[in-house]
């Protein structure tokens, strides 16, 4: 549920992530980490590959539990919360998974009607509607909508799956490396998307990405997780000019540099 | 108009509500949120299906407004003015504008969907007639190729992946002989415990024999363990090698140069040729046991008349036919559930529907041929 008319709010936390630890076994992946995301803000999670940034997601939007630390959204402990209070958690929440995660056995709009004719009642006709205004919002071809999952491109699912994740209008819309594995052309024009659905529908989008061109392009901040804990947060012009050697290096590789005077291109 | 509400509110606290009074005007009032929209849709369908002259529409008391909200006074509002009303709209706020307009924008886009009509019956009969001869034509092109691939391997055994032939023997031999066996066993159980009623009114309890030996080792025994195996391993031949279609694991080997067909279907369809056969000695055995504790048990019969008798009784050929027909029952479940893997295409379900397919048909095939063989013996005179 988007609430229109309460743009113009001062930044309050919306989900506060405070000292989490996580472990596998003997293998530490968070050690100490900790961040506060503000409303209406689009929030990016960078690090290089294995360092805990899909954990960090799956632990936000509840699909497994820290070893120790607590995580707040909405303002409530998702520890204590009660099997009602994560029903109601989810419907304010909207993910899109690193490959889509479509249902195989539906078609495109089935599957973004599903959440719609599992939590509302809805009639047949408005739900289906409500299902093409979505897709059509994301920008997924109309032609396409009656395909199934395997018939799709790497783009497309990636569109139709965010126009499931927007179904039921989320406050926070989680988005699990969306640009990977597009091409320069469809990635920038994923990012655009992005720009334009949280003007759209004023959410609030926590992104995991390595990908530099969207940092720069869409984060308002970034958190930087490597070893075990956060190196960073801030803008990208903070971070780019932070003097911590693994930050530097991420940001001022060979492509981090590229991006950097792409966006400043554009801009 | 003021329903409860049939979700709880997790936002607003007023429920969504349109109220419209005799002189057309039009308040819209609440939260006009996913929560409250069924309630909502419900007082729509409530209005007066022909509205005519001028309605002043009043949007000033809604509180919350989302996509879903937009759309359906949208698309309320555009029903009126379709149906030949004026409108006049008082009170829009900004932002809620912008999202009507977003909205509306976006409906705009939709009109190139069309729902596919669903095929009549004249379609739906030609294209299974064409899948059915399609189907018929691949089952006989992949029964070609596995043979083909079976003979070049046999005849150069140095290219058979032996490995993988002894791991399947393990797998779908040795580590199924405890649930064949139990089941055999009071399958054993059973038969001598059905017939032992009959014999007894008889006192022709040596007969026992008779009917565990031929009953069991002609037709029960290689029936039952073809069955689990297909169960057991055909099942899992299509669940396999289907998974590794989707994960695209098959046009990597083929890639790499490595034909599926010598990898995963030879080295299994052939395990699978001497283990059923091996597995029915064992059911056999174990089925015949069952039957001797029952003779003890209910007739009498003690294990050294019953083995006396079982020599005399069940001849050599009762035996060996058998035994004969399994490694026929063993190519048609190694054939059925590799084809049907690698009939999967697409996504996960169609894994599910495959295997399936692959352990009804499997059974459904080592019924009717066993039924084959039944009425060649007889004409044979076996």
């Amino acid at each position: 549920m988007t609430n229109a008319a309460n743009t113009a709010t001062a930044p309050a936390p919306i989900i506060e992530v405070a000292h989490i630890q996580t472990r596998f076994g003997a293998a530490v992946v968070h050690e100490d980490v900790s961040m506060t995301i503000d409303k209406g803000e689009v929030f990016a999670i960078a690090g290089g590959n294995g360092s805990g940034k899909s954990v960090l997601m799956r632990e936000m939007i509840l699909l497994q539990q820290p070893s120790a630390g607590e995580i707040s959204i909405f303002g409530q402990n998702i520890r204590t919360m009660d099997q009602a209070a994560v029903s109601a958690l989810r419907r304010r929440c909207g993910v899109l998974f690193q490959h889509g995660a479509l249902f195989s056995s539906l078609n495109v709009a089935e599957n973004v009607a599903v959440p719609l004719r599992e939590h509302t009642k809805l009639s047949k006709q408005l739900i289906e509607e409500l299902a093409l205004l979505k897709i059509a919002s994301t920008g997924f071809p109309m032609a396409s909508v009656g395909k199934f999952p395997n018939e799709l491109s790497g783009g497309m699912r990636r569109r139709a799956a965010l126009a499931r994740a927007l179904a039921l209008d989320p406050e926070i819309l989680f988005l699990d490396e969306p640009t990977s594995g597009l091409d320069p052309i469809s990635a920038a024009g994923f990012d655009e998307l992005i720009q334009q659905l949280d003007e759209w529908f004023n959410l609030t989008i926590v992104i995991i990405t390595h990908d530099l061109d969207s940092l720069w392009r869409i984060a308002d901040r970034v958190a930087v997780l490597g070893g075990g804990k956060v190196l960073g947060i801030g803008t990208m012009n903070e971070l780019s000019t932070s003097s911590d050697p693994l930050i530097h290096e991420y940001f001022h590789g060979p492509r981090g540099r590229a991006a950097k005077e792409q966006a400043w291109n554009r801009k | 108009m003021n329903r409860p509400e049939s979700t709880p509110a997790t936002m607003a606290a007023r429920p969504a509500q349109l109220t419209m009074t005799a002189d057309g005007k039009l308040s819209c009032a609440g939260a006009w949120t996913l929560d409250h929209l069924a309630d909502l849709e419900r007082q729509i369908a409530g209005l007066p299906k022909t509205l005519t002259g001028h309605i002043n529409c009043d949007v000033g008391a809604i509180a919350a407004m989302d996509t879903g909200g937009a759309w359906l006074l949208q698309r309320t509002l555009s029903q009126f003015e379709r149906s030949g009303c004026t409108l006049s709209i008082q009170g829009m706020s900004k932002d809620f504008g912008a999202l009507m307009q977003t909205v509306a924008q976006g409906w705009a886009h939709t009109g190139q969907y069309q729902r596919s009509a669903p095929p009549s019956w004249l379609e739906r009969l030609g294209q299974g007639a064409w899948r059915a001869a399609d189907n018929l034509r691949k089952a006989l092109t992949f029964i070609g190729e596995a043979a083909t691939a079976t003979a070049a391997l046999l005849s150069r055994a140095q290219h058979m992946r032996w490995r993988v032939l002894l791991y399947n023997l393990q797998v779908d031999g040795l580590n199924g002989m405890p649930i064949i066996g139990l089941l055999s066993f009071l399958m054993g159980i059973v038969i001598a415990y059905q017939g032992s009623e009959q014999l007894k009114t008889f006192g022709a309890n040596i007969f026992i024999v008779d009917l565990v030996g031929i009953s069991l080792v002609r037709e029960i025994a290689p029936l039952l363990t073809a069955i689990l195996v297909a169960g057991r391993s055909g099942s899992a031949y299509t669940a396999q090698i289907g998974t590794m279609t989707v994960t695209e694991e098959l046009d990597a080997l083929r890639s790499l140069g490595i034909s599926p067909m010598s990898l995963l279907v030879v080295p299994r369809a052939i395990a699978l040729i001497i283990a059923l056969p091996l597995l029915t000695v064992f059911a056999d055995a174990v089925g015949v046991f069952g039957g001797m504790l029952i003779a003890l048990s209910q007739l009498g019969v003690t294990f050294t008349e019953f083995l006396n008798r079982f020599e005399y009784a069940i001849v050599l050929r009762h035996y060996l036919i058998g035994i004969g027909k399994t490694p026929v029952f063993a190519g048609i479940i190694a054939l059925v559930g590799c084809y049907q893997g690698f009939q999967v295409s697409g996504g996960v379900d169609s894994v599910g529907r495959h295997t399936t397919i692959s352990v009804v048909q499997a059974i459904f095939l080592v019924i009717v041929t066993d039924a084959f063989f039944s009425i060649l013996f007889s004409w044979w005179g076996l």
